[in-house]
């Protein structure tokens, strides 16, 4: 059972704006492995139709169901940004985590047989690579409740011409 | 080597067997790959002579140079065959995933000879390669084969090239798809069927290291930011259905069988309508930034519910060619045609041909009988029940379906030989290809590329349209400069499909298209994933020599100068309304252009090709077989 959480932030895409072009996978690849390989993204795009596409990443739930499947308590989830981290000594490439994960945000290298999975960049000046790297803007580094602000003002302001004329402008002063 | 495997895969469907080839450095900097690649590769392994649809004639597939890679719009791959429309090369690109798999799977490029006994789906699993018996895929279309090949592998990144119920029946245009992309035009599908070849699926897992990543990624970083900006909004915004206003208000928009260039419907074909009123999401080929796919669906009437990518060619000529200004319409068509694998643009002009044939009186209504309309239909320009009904027989290849699945060419000749009539007039192909969007009688130097396309008419393959409608020439009239503008034009689409890259990219480097604007980064793209030191003026023998070993193809197939002409019509009946009328091309006219252009290329005065030129481009064993 996932338990996502709107305190932590994580990569977040846009279905209406993403066209699927893998971009994403290219560049996360690279900057974790040097290669480009998409087997080897902690982004993956899915397309599922002609039109139904978006890319998936770790949504850093809360009591991640990652970490509690892990039989070797080799998954750990930093307290303060929820991102997941792996300790290579004691993970085995046993996959408990990978089919603990609703949103299939994990995978196993076969070579460095280790857990793999988004870090949101951490270790990079600039951010998330994907986010900086996608041409539509459908990425983001963001919580859902963030999210959630957004669709609420976006929903009012979608009804604002139908709300305005009937509210009397009042001149104002200041 | 970068960018390269060095390794061609060869698979034998008779034999059941496969080998590896390896190419030298040397041969890679002279066909990089796309186009140009399989084009040589088809050179270097078909039966010359043989028929299109024998085992002799192969199927190649070249990968791009930039597959795999962040380069903006590298994904692409080259298909050639002997084409069955033409008899010539048939050269097609596709973009998407499929190249991508293939570059990690280790091959450079792929060869199926001879024809397997039994239906058949080729697995390319890295570097193991499984026969796997096709039978269940029968009958499906192009993404249900797709999908059903992912379900059974249980992988999703399993990528595959496919043909669907057109290419089973060997409907002759039929196409391959991969991942809603199709390699179109010359027939690949029906090649494909002759070999009882359903698809071709990869998985590749290796990563895929370039000569120097840094650099690649910041020009590939800067390119992709770029293509946001006005030089693709045409492609992101409306795609290339915008061409159908355009074109209309110059004349050229091919109306009822390009009788005319205008047509009185316009407004409720255009890409601007389709944008307000069917499109429903805007998609890309892998590793595209610009994304120009209008995926569009019909939204009321019998056909609500199909959907697929809409773009100006398949467009006009399932709807203004067709007299239909219903948009619904124009996307069943071409659902029809892209669900069942076969070629938009072909299909409806072969439909056009069929209604001006009727509307002579040469076709009655008991030639369209179907299970559906046991009667028959009447095929009248403008009826969108009756051309639906007709794509669906030839889908089927059902009653008369059978005849215009051959395309026009064929079917004209047929019908010209068992009833005495002249439908040849109106029967618009030049080599046996229907031609291109273009009204060429009012675009003189796109008449002459129209003409000596080596695929036959093609917009892809020449942009001489491009002097005409820019106003750099006189679009009416022809004068000595038209030679080297066609050799020009066909040698620049050459360089990206040779790379391959999407030409919409081709303003995005420094915002100027021309040879100044793109070469310069186009040359660090190449120098930065392959690790080679190529030099601005390597790039135009990159075009020339792509354009050169496809026109050594046909020569070998038994071209000659009078193949190189036009569809009758373009050639005899001028137009009579709107900006373009009075306008046609005359015998006198193509000729006179065929020499300039023949000239400007460096052949003989009959088209050929000096030993001294194929050996200059560094193919010595060409200019031995077919050199003058």
């Amino acid at each position: 059972m996932t338990t996502t959480t709107s305190k932590f932030k994580n990569i977040e895409c846009d279905p209406d704006l993403c066209i699927g072009c893998q971009i994403c996978e290219y560049v996360c690849s690279y900057t974790k492995t040097g290669e480009y390989n998409t087997y080897r993204s902690r982004i993956r795009t899915v397309r599922v139709d002609e039109v139904l596409i978006t890319a998936m990443a770790c949504r850093t739930c809360d009591n991640a169901p990652c970490v509690t499947a892990c039989p070797q308590d080799a998954l750990s989830q930093d307290p303060a940004t929820g991102i997941i981290h792996i300790n290579a000594q004691k993970c085995d490439a046993c996959a408990w985590c990978v089919e603990a994960c609703d949103f299939g945000a994990i995978s196993i290298n076969p070579e460095s047989r280790l857990a793999e999975i988004c870090d949101q960049c951490e270790d990079q000046e600039d951010g998330p690579q994907c986010v900086l790297w996608c041409p539509k803007e459908a990425l983001k580094l963001t919580t859902p409740e963030q999210e959630a602000q957004k669709a609420r003002r976006e929903a009012l302001k979608s009804i604002k011409n139908e709300v305005l004329p009937k509210i009397p402008l009042k001149e104002t002063t200041c | 080597m970068f960018g390269y495997s060095g390794k061609v895969l060869h698979i034998d469907l008779t034999e059941r067997k496969t080998w590896v080839e390896e190419k030298t450095e040397d041969w890679y900097k002279l066909w990089i790959g796309g186009v140009s690649m399989a084009s040589r590769l088809c050179w270097e392994n078909i039966k010359p002579g043989c028929d299109a649809y024998s085992p002799e004639n192969p199927v190649c597939i070249a990968n791009g140079v930039f597959a795999g890679t962040p380069v903006p719009v590298g994904g692409k791959y080259g298909l050639a065959s002997k084409s069955p429309m033409t008899g010539f090369i048939g050269d097609s690109l596709s973009g998407s995933w499929f190249s991508i798999a293939l570059k990690r799977a280790g091959w450079d490029a792929v060869v199926i000879h001879g024809a397997s006994e039994s239906w058949v789906n080729v697995f390319i699993d890295d570097q193991r390669v499984e026969f796997r018996d096709a039978t269940k895929l029968l009958g499906l279309g192009t993404f249900e084969t797709e999908e059903a090949i992912r379900e059974a592998l249980a992988d999703d990144q399993v990528r595959s090239a496919t043909i669907g119920p057109a290419g089973e029946k060997m409907v002759r245009y039929a196409n391959v798809t991969n991942d809603g992309r199709q390699a179109g035009r010359t027939g690949h599908g029906s090649v494909w069927g002759s070999k009882k070849l359903k698809a071709v699926s990869v998985r590749g897992t290796h990563g895929i290291q370039v000569a120097d990543p840094k650099t690649l990624n910041e020009l590939s970083f800067n390119i992709t930011k770029e293509a946001q900006g006005p030089h693709t909004s045409k492609y992101r915004i409306l795609g290339t259905s915008t061409n159908v206003l355009n074109l209309n208000k110059l004349g050229l928009l091919p109306t009822r069988n390009y009788q005319e260039g205008v047509f009185e419907g316009v407004e409720t074909i255009s890409g601007e309508f389709l944008h307000e009123h069917n499109k429903v999401k805007t998609i890309a080929c892998a590793q595209c930034p610009i994304a120009c796919e209008q995926m569009s669906m019909v939204k009321a009437g019998p056909w609500t519910g199909a959907m697929t990518g809409i773009e100006y060619e398949c467009l006009f000529a399932n709807s203004s060619n067709l007299g239909i200004d219903d948009i619904n319409t124009a996307i069943k068509l071409i659902h029809i045609a892209d669900s069942s694998g076969m070629d938009a643009m072909s299909m409806g002009i072969t439909i056009s041909w069929a209604m001006e044939t009727f509307e002579k009186g040469i076709f009655k209504k008991e030639d369209f009988k179907c299970e559906k309309f046991p009667e028959g239909f009447e095929l009248t320009f403008g009826n969108s029940e009756a051309a639906v009904a007709t794509a669906e027989m030839i889908r089927d290849r059902e009653g008369i379906g059978k005849l215009l699945g051959e395309g026009t060419r064929i079917a004209s000749l047929t019908i010209d030989e068992q009833r005495g009539s002249e439908t040849y007039k109106w029967a618009m192909h030049s080599k046996g290809l229907e031609p291109a969007g273009y009204e060429a009688r009012g675009l003189k130097t796109f008449s002459l590329g129209s003409a000596v396309g080596t695929r036959g008419p093609c917009h892809n393959r020449t942009a001489a349209y491009d002097p005409d409608i820019q106003g750099e020439v006189d679009r009416f009239s022809v004068d000595e400069k038209r030679g080297m503008l066609a050799k020009d034009t066909e040698e620049y689409a050459a360089v990206y499909d040779t790379l391959p890259l999407c030409k919409f990219i081709r303003r995005c480097f420094t915002g100027k298209a021309d040879r100044a604007g793109a070469w310069p980064t186009i040359v660090k793209l190449i120098n930065a994933t392959t690790g080679w030191d190529l030099k601005y003026e390597d790039i135009d023998p990159i075009g020339e020599r792509a354009h050169t070993i496809k026109k050594a193809f046909n020569i070998r197939e038994g071209w000659k100068r009078s193949d190189d002409t036009l569809p009758y019509r373009w050639m005899h009946d001028p137009m009579t309304k709107g900006p373009s009328a009075g306008h046609f091309t005359s015998e006198e006219e193509l000729e006179y252009m065929k020499d300039t252009y023949y000239e400007a290329k460096g052949w003989t005065k009959e088209g050929l090709i000096p030993k001294s030129k194929l050996i200059e481009l560094g193919m010595p064993d060409v200019a031995e077989q077919i050199g003058v």
